[in-house]
């Protein structure tokens, strides 16, 4: 916001508030009410603001206090972010950003807890971002608000307290580009987002049974490092891909899809999946925790493809 | 049926030939339109805007050419009356390369960014939040530019178009938001779908001022206009301006223009006041035009319309390797820096 007086910041509580996650304080301060701009609760309508202010050259960072609301929005960013640039023949580029946490925190019950990735991926036109790291977030933020596209940016809700080393001073990390965030070489965790957490504390676990695994956090499901994935599933020749959303239609799916495409004959186990069970998000601390994609769940899955 | 009795029509001939000129040209491109729906020339939905020209040329004819507009899918009218080029615009409808969208929006989605014309949006009140941000924008820069929204009177049933003028009328954007009401949307009447019926009324929740007026009558969609874009202008006050209109076709290209949700008599009622007939005979009575000069316009626009078809018949289709460009573009903001702020 510094660098360029076209960004701006709105949505619910963003300003006087502080932030609902705080993620927003202190800018109202610093940059003032027009580019800290505190709505109604109008998803629909700020999500729609953004996109004509963007039509004409600004550069909108529009927030949703969570995803689960985003999707009050949804026609806004699928049929007029996405299409705009499509439909016009190329005359109408949207830069903006639509971010906001993603995915269950704890025991938000079933309309609170919900992973947005595999709709928004779903959709040409858009980027999906996916940061697990307090460094990635920084780097991938940046980068998404200088792109000249729409760009989801999910923010992993647990993540939120998560500590991590970051650097002060500016630096990028490309859109679109995976880490692999731990080497090994018996099989292959392929994640991205809150889960890549997960997928370190299963291979903390994993490590002190001497199974060695890869750690391939795509950053970016859309577009997608399918690249990073081949060069991982090609040394270890297994793979599991752990995500936070749903089974059917996932993010998971379209990993398992390029790894039978492009990885067929290096494959010594078929591909399984982690993923929230398919149902929705219950309260109980019992049943919030069995419908979770874990670590141990991972770890089995682990295992099981390993045939061990 | 207006609210607001005209008081002031112009005797500037000039002016008043423009205002002809522009309303001539889309009844004569709309109907080689609707010929080349019917010959296979124009696919998908293409919904005409025959009836209502004086909305478009009256409301349009106030604008700055720095302002913006924005519309529905209904928008051949609006697109030709802001100047776009019919060739491009017929050789969009045909699917070609020479199209305003290099054909990839059809007739729903007009666009053209040097003249500010935002485009032609498919989802119906969707486009509505979209006039408020470029308000917000022109306010953000402290611009004194006004964005116009065209809309049917059937938007103001949805959630879009409350949310976008609620959030007008608390910031005080200038945005003239113009409904016009052709009183059906698609085939479900006014009165079968909003709980009140006079429309503007609806700007009392938003706090937004409102006024009505004859949408059949260009001096007066003018003079309405005039007052919303000063408004706009020099107070940053929003307004919601309902213009009373009728569309003389059907919603679009596949329904019948009468006999289901409407009868043939209300047509020919509301055909009696065909705007170009209105600014005609007003023209005669001033003896600004005689029947030969309104020959020669006429034949001029016929000229026109079918210069258009000639173009986009001979435009190629897109090649292929268009289809997946305009997807994304690959820039960042550095690079788009200095354009914009050379705008």
């Amino acid at each position: 916001m510094l660098r360029d007086d076209r960004v701006f910041l709105m949505g619910e509580e963003v300003a006087v508030y502080q932030g609902a996650y705080k993620v927003s304080k202190g800018l109202l301060q610093e940059f003032g009410e027009m580019r800290v701009v505190d709505t109604p609760i109008t998803e629909l309508g700020f999500a729609g603001v953004g996109v004509g202010a963007a039509m004409v050259g600004l550069r909108p960072i529009i927030e949703f206090m969570t995803w689960n609301f985003g999707v009050l929005a949804l026609d806004q960013v699928l049929n007029s972010a996405a299409k705009l640039l499509y439909m016009s023949g190329g005359q109408f580029n949207i830069p903006i950003v639509f971010r906001g946490p993603n995915g269950a925190a704890l025991q938000l019950s079933a309309q609170h807890s919900q992973a947005f990735e595999s709709w928004l991926a779903h959709i040409p036109g858009l980027k999906v971002v996916t940061p697990g790291t307090p460094y990635d977030a920084k780097g991938l933020l940046k980068s998404a608000i200088r792109d000249d596209n729409p760009v989801c940016f999910l923010e992993g809700e647990m993540l939120y307290n998560l500590k991590g080393e970051v650097p002060e001073e500016e630096y990028l990390i490309p859109i679109g580009q995976a880490e692999l965030k731990r080497e090994g070489d018996h099989c292959s965790i392929i994640t991205y987002g809150k889960m890549a957490l997960v997928a370190m504390q299963a291979a903390d676990q994993m490590a002190k049974d001497g199974v060695r695994v890869d750690v391939v956090d795509l950053r970016t499901v859309r577009p997608m490092d399918v690249e990073a994935i081949k060069t991982s599933v090609m040394k270890t020749n297994r793979a599991v891909v752990l995500e936070e959303g749903w089974e059917i239609a996932g993010i998971g799916a379209q990993v398992v899809d390029f790894i039978q495409r492009e990885c067929f004959d290096s494959l010594d186990a078929p591909v399984l999946r982690v993923h929230q069970a398919d149902v929705p998000m219950p309260y109980a601390k019992n049943l919030e925790r069995a419908a979770k994609p874990d670590a141990a769940k991972t770890i089995a899955a682990v295992r099981k493809v390993m045939y061990v | 049926m207006a609210k607001k009795k005209t008081e002031s029509k112009s005797s500037d001939a000039e002016l008043n030939l423009t205002l002809l000129r522009s309303m001539l040209l889309q009844r004569r491109f709309e109907e080689r339109c609707a010929e080349a729906y019917a010959l296979g020339k124009i696919g998908g939905f293409c919904h005409l805007y025959i009836g209502q020209e004086a909305v478009s040329t009256g409301s349009l004819s106030v604008l700055r050419s720095d302002d913006y507009v924005i519309t529905t899918y209904r928008d051949h009218g609006q697109a030709l009356a802001r100047g776009m080029n019919p060739r491009n615009i017929m050789a969009e409808l045909f699917g070609r390369i020479d199209g305003v969208a290099r054909g990839k929006g059809g007739s729903m989605h007009m666009f053209d960014k040097s003249l500010n014309f935002l485009g032609g949006h498919g989802i119906v009140g969707a486009h509505v939040p979209l006039a408020t941000g470029v308000g917000f924008a022109i306010k953000y820069r402290g611009g004194d530019q006004v964005c116009v929204c065209f809309m049917g009177e059937s938007v103001v049933n949805t959630g879009a178009f409350h949310e976008a003028l609620n959030m007008a009328g608390l910031w005080k954007l200038p945005v003239v938001y113009v409904i016009e009401n052709n009183r059906y949307g698609m085939g479900t009447a006014l009165e079968r779908a909003s709980a009140i019926h006079d429309i503007y009324e609806r700007g009392a929740s938003y706090n937004i001022p409102r006024a009505v007026c004859d949408g059949q009558d260009v001096f007066a969609v003018r003079e309405s206009m005039q007052e919303a874009v000063d408004r706009a202008r020099t107070e940053s006050e929003p307004t919601l301006l309902e213009v009373r209109t009728y569309r003389f076709m059907g919603h679009s290209m596949s329904d019948a223009v009468s006999g289901t949700y409407r009868t043939k008599a209300e047509l020919d009622e509301y055909m009696k006041r065909d705007p170009i007939v209105l600014l005609r005979m007003h023209m005669h009575e001033q003896g600004e035009m005689t029947d030969d000069d309104l020959h020669k316009l006429d034949e001029e626009m016929k000229a026109v319309a079918q210069d258009a078809w000639d173009f986009a018949d001979k435009s190629p289709e897109p090649p292929l390797e268009a289809l997946y460009e305009d997807v994304l573009v690959d820039t960042t903001s550095d690079a788009t820096a200095e354009a914009v702020a050379a705008d």
